[in-house]
């Protein structure tokens, strides 16, 4: 151990000087290695949150449905009647894709699932967000083709229906793509449980895979190796196991369901170290952890790695000295190894022995309310404006950023679970809540049209809640994340600031609580920072699955018509007015279909409308079809006369019919050379 | 009458099985691979989609080998039905039951999407010439038959929503379009019937199949 530290083993922990000083005045002298390691995962931007803490306290947490709030929990929960609540959160894997695609992709996944049924939830739904440079570079293609591999083979696997998502392209994600993914889970409210490790005295059951190597320092970001000690280079990058997952799924709803355990926990980022001090921190507790009860998958690791290795498909367990044995006969049952680690104390602190001898003590509060939070520095600076999209339709129905993303969807289990009501067809998927009448709605977006990150922000939210609200569904919780820049650069933590603001003022002017969330910074490359990207996961609750809508046009003779202002910039009050305008249309049956305009503006919009109901459309009107101003929702309707009730502008475009898109002064188009266009976009870059 | 629905660590449609066969009127009892019982209870056992064992070394290789499988031939050589669903059809196919491989996709990726299979051969009384509805997802639906065995009844192909067999119809480049195939009182197939149990779900044509059971239990 070491007398005094070195900045190089500062670093290597991913600590700054000040925060060792820090480290010194909370413990009242010099941590060993162990425990400067401890310190380092737990007071990093993944654990911590120390750059943006501030920033989200801004954001609207509170509302009537909401059963866990945001941070409380390793997933938010709110409650969508009948007794039923659905736990959902969306995580970011750049990070780990960008060095292995295919395995970080897939335990991005694994993490996200392990976070929402560790709530008591069974998982129902995933969706995800993708982010590449253009794919016509080699390294783009391969970097999407595996990280929708990994997706796939690992929720299918799991048996979990991938149900929406989406994937856009652009420069800047070209050495830092962007993997968020998104679970959802459905649980009875009094099977609500809680990470807390309660009741001195209890025991922590580590349950799943053997811990090894795999994945140390994920969390720190490792900048240093530890060739000092003789120890072989490791990549960050976890290597994941749905198999497993799904033994560890089933066999702790079942330990859940029948009470047997006081308290879950997943190891995900810092492993062992952040579950145990998070579970210690939430019951206002202590642990013990005796590493030499660890299983592990390699030799001669040390108390440290043992401590912070990621290994994926791990739990930790809260169980009565009394239970175990019921426990473990269960975990048998589905194969799963299982070890006593350690106990909880009363005394606040995380304590880890080898064979007895202690190894590490340092005092729960030190590492998670005594973190330092950061206010950076920050300036404005410009965002470089989006690339244009073609201004020719066919090529812009071609355009990557456009066309269809079935290459990527059909490799999804989207049937799975058979509650998927609506896959390709409707702005947000459909997912059929027990009982078969009533639905949640959900869908991922984040728009990447404009240089600025508060409208990066405020879209994000407006849009994810306008697609919900397209299924005749109402918004009524979102997570989100943030992926952006280095918050150690003052323009990088301008675009955090200004997203966040953006993405508070959208979810409260709309009524729509932050339930959970991550934040995902340094995404940079040798090329330099990518666009500011926030993204929105939306939940919606239909009331009656048989009122649903569906963007495709349905009848000859129905009139177009849009809804919304015909141009101009974000209003958020006008926004939440025409949101609530579609929902009350499609509630009252005035609709036959509805469609937010998004990339591409009306003239996609259209498109998609005329290709999925395999009907055409002439419309006339003194608009620029390619303009993407938000708030405007495309409607077809047989008695267009009632919509005035709805009391929001409304232009009268034309009429559906026919098997051409017909737009006055733009285009005549038959919709066999539309389908080809659209459908052979992206497969044929790939 | 009782069904009795096979979960190998890993599958992943027990639950979904479970509700179609309650669908059409029949009550449905999970079984456990590593049981050794009997199965003198049950009309009709089937064995439902998902991973088995995670797909090592190849889907089905090692549920083949689970203690639930010699009671399961025992059952099907007793002449009552057995319906193998997806990783269940891969499952009948390894441990010899009915004869053939399931490959690769042709196109080396899962596919998951909704298509069409005409019926082609009265399997437990249906309707040949009939067109259903079923969604597929499966990275291993390419059946490659085997030319020593006798020959196969092809109870399902491919086709196109007019029901025309077509190359462009087959979605994992299965031999003569194959999508299901029997032999005596055991069915295996790629689609997932119990996907497809109402208009909201998009079709109600895999009641058919599970009808189709009923039917097949009468017939024993």
């Amino acid at each position: 151990m070491i007398a005094t530290a070195p900045s190089a083993l500062i670093d290597r922990y991913g600590l700054k000087p000040n925060e060792y000083d820090r480290i010194l005045e909370l413990l009242g002298r010099e941590p060993n290695e162990l425990e400067l390691a401890l310190f380092g995962a737990m007071w990093s931007e993944h654990c911590c949150y120390k750059s943006s803490r501030k920033l989200l306290a801004q954001l609207p947490k509170d509302a009537p449905q909401v059963l866990v709030k945001a941070g409380e929990e390793n997933a938010g929960v709110v409650d969508v009647g009948g007794g039923w609540a659905v736990a959902m959160k969306i995580e970011s894997h750049n990070h780990p894709s960008a060095v292995e695609p295919y395995q970080g992709a897939a335990t991005g996944v694994g993490g996200i699932v392990r976070d929402v049924f560790t709530m008591g939830a069974r998982p129902i739904a995933l969706l995800n967000s993708l982010r590449f440079g253009f794919p016509d570079e080699p390294r783009s293609r391969y970097l999407l083709a595996r990280v929708v591999a990994g997706i796939g083979d690992y929720g299918n696997c799991l048996g979990i229906p991938t149900v929406g998502g989406e994937v856009f392209f652009d420069p800047s994600y070209r050495g830092n793509p962007l993997v968020n993914a998104m679970c959802v889970g459905l649980l009875r409210h009094d099977k609500l449980t809680r990470s807390a490790a309660s009741g001195a005295g209890n025991l922590l059951l580590l349950i799943g895979n053997r811990t090894g190597r795999d994945g140390l320092h994920g969390a720190t970001f490792a900048s240093a190796n530890l060739e000092g000690e003789g120890l072989e280079k490791r990549p960050s990058v976890q290597v994941g196991s749905p198999f497993l997952e799904k033994l560890l799924i089933e066999a702790c709803l079942e330990l859940l369901d029948r009470g047997l355990l006081l308290g879950l926990q997943d190891l995900g980022a810092a492993g062992l170290t952040s579950s145990s001090v998070e579970a210690a921190g939430r019951a206002g507790t202590g642990v013990e952890i005796e590493v030499t009860r660890v299983s592990r998958s390699e030799t001669g690791m040390s108390p440290l790695e043992v401590m912070l290795s990621e290994s994926q498909e791990r739990m930790l367990a809260v169980v009565a000295p009394g239970r175990v044995a019921e426990v473990r006969e269960v975990l048998d049952r589905w194969g799963l190894r299982s070890d006593v680690i350690g106990r909880v104390i009363e005394q606040p602190v995380v304590r880890v022995l080898q064979e007895g001898a202690l190894c590490a003590e340092v005092p729960i509060a030190a590492l998670t309310d005594c973190a330092p939070f950061y206010d950076w520095p920050y300036a404005p600076a410009p965002v470089p404006p989006p690339e244009p999209l073609p201004r020719d339709p066919l090529a812009l129905l071609a355009h990557p950023n456009v066309c269809s993303r079935r290459w990527v969807y059909r490799q999804y289990d989207q049937t799975v679970q058979a509650a998927t009501a609506a896959t390709d067809d409707a702005d947000a998927a459909l997912v059929l809540l027990p009982g078969g009448k009533r639905a949640i709605a959900l869908c991922t977006d984040g728009n990447f049209r404009h240089d600025d990150p508060y409208l990066a922000g405020a879209l994000a939210v407006a849009e994810a809640a306008r697609n919900v609200s397209c299924t005749g569904a109402a918004p009524i919780a979102l997570t989100n994340c943030l992926n952006f820049g280095s918050p150690e650069r003052p323009e990088g933590v301008w675009q955090l600031r200004e997203g966040i603001r953006g993405l508070a003022d959208a979810a409260r002017a709309l009524g729509v609580p932050v339930i959970s969330g991550n934040v995902s910074l340094y995404n940079e490359s040798d090329e330099g920072s990518v666009r500011p990207t926030p993204i929105v996961g939306m939940l919606g609750l239909l009331e009656d699955v048989a009122k649903r809508c569906t963007i495709a046009f349905k009848a000859d003779g129905d009139a177009i018509v849009l809804l919304g202002p015909p141009t101009g910039p974000l209003d958020l009050q006008m926004e939440a007015r025409v949101q609530r305008a579609v929902r009350q249309a499609i509630d009252r049956g005035l609709v036959r279909s509805a469609h937010d305009c998004a990339e591409g503006g009306l003239f996609v919009a259209l498109a998609e409308c005329c290709l999925k109901g395999g009907l055409g459309a002439g419309v006339e009107a003194d608009l620029d079809w390619f303009d993407e101003s938000p708030s405007r929702i495309v409607v077809s309707s047989s008695h267009p006369e009632d919509l005035a009730e709805l009391g929001v502008p409304m232009t009268h475009l034309g009429r559906v019919g026919g098997q051409r898109l017909m737009i006055r002064g733009l285009a005549d188009l038959a919709l066999d050379d539309m389908r080809a266009a659209y459908e052979r976009g992206l497969e044929a870059l790939l | 009458m009782k069904v009795g629905v096979v979960v190998f660590p890993g599958t992943n449609c027990d639950r979904d099985t479970v509700a179609a066969v309650e669908a059409v009127g029949h009550v449905a009892d999970l079984l456990w691979h590593a049981s050794t019982d009997p199965l003198p209870a049950y009309d009709a056992i089937v064995l439902p989609g998902g991973f088995a064992h995670g797909d090592a070394l190849r889907a089905g290789a090692i549920a083949r080998f689970s203690p639930i499988m010699p009671r399961v031939v025992e059952f099907a050589h007793s002449g009552r039905p057995v319906l193998g669903i997806c990783n269940g059809f891969q499952v009948l196919v390894e441990c010899g039951l009915l004869p053939g491989a399931l490959l690769r996709n042709d196109s080396l990726q899962f596919r998951s999407e909704w298509v069409h299979c005409r019926v082609e051969a009265p399997v437990w009384g249906l309707q040949p010439g009939a067109v259903l509805r079923m969604p597929i997802a499966h990275g291993m639906g390419n059946y490659f038959p085997d030319p020593e065995a006798p020959s196969v009844e092809v109870a399902l192909r491919y086709c196109d929503p007019s029901g025309r067999v077509t190359a462009a119809a087959n979605p994992n480049g299965s031999w003569d379009n194959v999508a299901g195939i029997a032999s005596g009182n055991v069915f295996g197939l790629m689609p997932h019937p119990e996907r497809a149990i109402s208009d909201v779900l998009g079709s109600r044509d895999g009641l058919y199949i599970f009808e189709a059971l009923t039917r097949a239990l009468v017939a024993v």
